[in-house]
């Protein structure tokens, strides 16, 4: 991809990090960054179209680290979680002989999976080499009549963030568009409502949540075209050119994808998540209010208030448990003002949130959910993920997967919130599960036996730890 | 309190059951040179020997008095003086249990006079230990059987100290251990080790791990156990440190042991998880006067940090569990101590350690009343022996096999379910099974409106 290329992607004109000078999309600081890279943000974004074979271009380290490794689930083809990988050798390297050998996988995985299409990422390797992808994807796609997708989101191109960007531009360049939506389903006529079409971007069905939702949404009659990428087919990419709505799941990180189809094809979109009940009824409302059709607003509204009052009642014996409990919240992006209102809808309290991946519209939102003085995490080393635990006397760190053991080997109890996760929390219903593992991790018992020490020793290792932790907090 | 819950029925299906003359032959199998001769029919024996044959998969000595018709009218007295007589003279072992049956307690046999004869009648064998126990079938379980054996071969064997003359601890570096019938070869191999690091020996009533525990041995076949406490080793457990014993149901024959000899006596319920085994290290600790040997507070460290990643799993995770009583307290306190509930606890049989099983309620009862329960109170993971895996079937949930028996698994006798490194590995293994079983996936919503034409066939 060209340095110019990579310039305008990151020149995201709906992106609220763009109105501060160039603070958004950050450049990684050697020794000191964690996350994912370009690849990896762009293979997260796309993978969970399950019935594409995606194909990894490069040496093993990019897909064999990487591949079936995540929580999203499918309703049908289980493609997507077969990992491909050209698995570039020396010989093909020093020889040339990459794009060759991307041009024969692409003939197997066709041969051997029958996919509707095939995605191609491109990685470091052959980037630097400079295999083109695209004209090979070109001459595949010619050559055995399957859509060939190039996904050139080598790793050294930037971060996971512009990763996600990479992968949207390519669904806007060259899939979205390609194909016509299905006519609606013939018991749709007898119905007294009109439906309407609508895209999901950034829903990525984690541990299959947005089955959570999806019902509401066919009784509310808005037909979604394509979640992107949760548990879609290629064949719903190709229509999403006609949506009535976007919304924006839950991330900033196709937002280009929005923006595109709004610019080419006029499509409104909103911002809005699933977590928690007050965000849930809003992003149903939003829709209702953009597709701008009274009497499904009038639907929208009785849903919600049955949706709202059935939750709450169920919702009544785990608040006693968990109202008061302190929760430090460190995700990135959305999510850190998404799981806040979700938090507080169980009269848990957020002492305070990471932003490391947030806008600074995400920022404006967690002031006017938690108050001006919210301390906002913007780094986040375990060590000093710690000494804020200990400062602002959390009961609990929610987060991803990887600092799932940093809280842990503290003895504080922990929720995973991120794509690694097997408990879908989305939507009305994802709170009961949320709840449930909330209430699980905090009121188990283990964390007693875990900082107790063995009775025939002063053993004093716990106390010493907190020690340690007090004098990190002093140092930050 | 926990509420028990009574037999109601009269028919018990799929029985959880296992008869206390097992039990107590059992407890015999761990001395060595020894051999269980139940008085009864041959079929007593008979299905004993195959219930242990199928769970050890090693062969079994073990004989019957073999009551026909005729002695079980007239009286069955001979038979055992016979015997016993047969079974000295043949196999030449250094003691022979004697457990009752349904049949020779029904009829009233006189064991204790039977042996007196055998003794008048030949002084030959004199030094052959005879211990007799009482243990009709219906009375009691395998548990309860297993701790009137080990109870009647104090009795019989370990002598009384005198009057003010006690000689408890001149054998300074060893204590006695009285393990419940819960514990498997491999349990107690695991606890003599952890004893020995303490630069302690132990005498073990009974060894179970030095004779069932499947080894091979120089010669090919024998008669009478392999292994197993030495019969000698009564007469000094007077003389033991300490008495360490795990397991509820053999609290009484604690007691016991210590009016007789004056050795001080510890008790624990059972040795999973922390708590029990903090106080178990600590005890062997204080007795021995030695230092904890630092791998403990590895270990510990070790299980500290399992516990922590598999909470995840186990936490509210709703277990049912069915097993003679010692087991279900052992098992029902680990899982709690994860954060799990117990939502059903079966008994076969009333136990000591029955009111402190952390259930809502135990049910005394068959695996029928495991499996309605368990579906009524949706349990979500099972624990029994292999007689409850079609239970566990029918509901659809995991199993965990503990307990008696285990035939359609090889070496179940041989798990080390206690100490900080068994409880660790059994955290794991339920956490694997919980996480295998995919317990709490959402089902996929086929939406009628979706661009999805595979569902057309489903939907429609």
């Amino acid at each position: 991809m060209k340095a110019k290329d990579i310039a305008e992607l990151l020149d995201e004109p709906a992106c609220t990090h763009n109105k501060k000078s160039k603070s958004g999309c950050a450049k990684p600081k050697p020794g000191a960054s964690a996350g994912g890279c370009a690849f990896d943000g762009a293979q997260i974004a796309l993978l969970p179209i399950v019935d594409v074979a995606h194909i990894v271009h490069g040496p093993i380290a990019c897909a064999g680290s990487s591949w079936d490794n995540r929580g999203t689930r499918s309703s049908g083809s289980t493609l997507y979680r077969i990992g491909m990988t050209t698995d570039l050798t020396e010989q093909d390297v020093v020889m040339g002989r990459g794009e060759k050998r991307l041009f024969h996988s692409i003939k197997q995985a066709i041969e051997e999976f029958n996919p509707p299409a095939v995605f191609i990422y491109n990685t470091c390797v052959p980037a630097l080499v400079g295999d083109d992808i695209g004209a090979v994807c070109k001459a595949a796609e010619e050559k055995w009549g399957v859509p060939v997708v190039p996904i050139d989101a080598a790793g050294f191109y930037g971060t996971k963030n512009l990763g996600n960007r990479i992968a949207g531009e390519s669904m806007v360049k060259y899939v979205i568009g390609s194909r016509e939506p299905d006519p609606l389903p013939e018991h749709t006529k007898d119905l007294p409502y009109k439906i309407h079409d609508v895209n999901l971007v950034g829903e990525y069905n984690i541990a299959g949540e947005f089955w959570h939702v999806l019902p509401l949404l066919d009784e509310l009659g808005i037909r979604v075209l394509c979640t992107l990428s949760g548990d879609a087919r290629f064949r719903e990419v190709q229509t999403m050119h006609r949506a009535e709505v976007n919304m924006m799941v839950c991330s900033k990180a196709m937002i280009n994808v929005a923006r595109k189809l709004n610019e080419s094809y006029g499509i409104p979109w909103f911002e809005g998540s699933f977590y928690g009940i007050t965000d849930t009824s809003k992003a149903l409302r939003d829709f209702a209010r953009l597709i701008n059709d009274p009497d499904l607003s009038e639907r929208t509204e009785a849903l919600i208030a049955r949706e709202e009052a059935r939750i709450r009642n169920e919702l009544v014996p785990w608040k006693g448990r968990l109202s008061g409990k302190r929760v430090l919240l460190y995700t990135g992006g959305v999510k850190s003002w998404s799981v806040i209102s979700a938090m507080q809808d169980l009269g848990m309290v957020v002492v305070a949130t990471g932003t490391s991946k947030s806008t600074e519209e995400d920022k404006e939102r967690i002031r006017e959910l938690m108050g001006k003085d919210t301390k906002m995490i913007e780094g986040g080393s375990p060590k000093e993920l710690l000494a804020i635990v200990e400062e602002y006397k959390a009961d609990i760190l929610i987060a991803g997967g990887r600092s799932m053991y940093t809280a842990l080997k503290a003895r504080l109890p922990f929720l995973d919130i991120n794509q690694e996760r097997e408990f879908g929390y989305a939507g009305y219903q994802g709170m009961l599960e949320l709840v449930r593992q909330l209430a699980l991790t905090l009121e188990s018992p283990v964390w007693e036996q875990a900082k107790r020490g063995s009775p025939w020793s002063s053993n004093t290792r716990r106390s010493k730890s907190k020690a340690q932790l007090a004098s990190v907090a002093e140092a930050g | 309190m926990v509420d028990i819950i009574k037999r109601k029925k009269a028919l018990s299906v799929s029985p959880l059951k296992a008869s206390a003359p097992v039990g107590a032959s059992l407890a015999f199998l761990g001395i060595n040179n020894a051999i269980p001769m139940m008085h009864g029919s041959q079929g007593c024996t008979a299905f004993g020997k195959v219930f242990f044959v199928r769970h050890f998969r090693e062969p079994i000595p073990l004989q019957t008095t073999a009551m026909d018709q005729v002695s079980s009218v007239m009286g069955a007295d001979e038979n055992i003086v016979e015997g016993l007589k047969t079974l000295c003279e043949k196999s030449k072992p250094n003691m022979i249990g004697l457990p009752s049956t349904g049949l020779s307690e029904t009829q009233g046999a006189d064991m204790k006079g039977a042996v007196k004869v055998f003794r008048d009648k030949y002084p030959e064998y004199s030094q052959v230990k005879v211990v007799p126990v009482n243990t009709p079938d219906f009375t009691g379980c395998l548990e309860t059987g297993y701790a009137a054996a080990v109870l009647a071969m104090i009795k019989e064997l370990v002598p009384a100290a005198e009057e003010g003359k006690s000689k408890t601890g001149q054998r300074r570096k060893q204590v006695n251990v009285l393990p419940s019938a819960m514990l498997t070869p491999g349990d107690v191999e695991i606890i003599k080790e952890m004893i020995e690091s303490f630069g302690l020996r132990s005498v073990v009533l009974p060894d179970l791990s030095d004779s069932l525990d499947g080894h091979l041995t120089e010669d090919s076949f024998s008669p009478i156990t392999i292994g197993g406490m030495a019969v000698n080793e009564f007469e000094t457990m007077g003389e033991s440190i300490a008495t360490l014993t795990i397991g509820p149901s053999m609290y009484k024959i604690a007691e016991l042991l210590h009016k007789r000899t004056g050795v001080p006596d510890y008790r624990f319920d059972h040795l999973m998880g922390l708590d029990n085994m903090d106080s178990f290290i600590q005890v062997l600790h204080e007795v021995s006067g030695q230092n904890v040997p630092e791998t403990f507070e590895r270990q510990r460290s070790q299980l500290q940090d399992a516990m922590l990643d598999t909470h995840f799993m186990l936490g509210q995770t709703r277990f049912a569990m069915a097993g003679d009583a010692d087991l279900l307290k052992a098992f029902g306190d680990f899982v709690v101590s994860m954060g799990s509930e117990v939502v059903t606890a079966v008994v076969p049989s009333k136990g000591e350690a029955m009111k402190s099983i952390p259930a809502q309620d135990i049910k005394i009862g068959d695996l029928e009343d495991l499996e309605k329960l368990a579906g009524e109170r949706r349990a979500e993971i099972l624990i029994g022996s292999s007689h409850a895996v079609a239970s566990a079937e029918r509901l659809g949930i995991p199993i965990i096999r503990a307990g008696f028996p285990q035939y359609d698994l090889v070496g179940g006798f041989q798990r080390c379910w206690v100490g900080y490194r068994g409880s660790r590995q059994a955290v794991f293994e339920m956490a694997n099974i919980l996480l295998n079983n995919n317990q709490h996936e959402i089902e996929p919503y086929l939406s009628p409106l979706a661009q999805k034409p595979e569902y057309r066939d489903e939907v429609a």
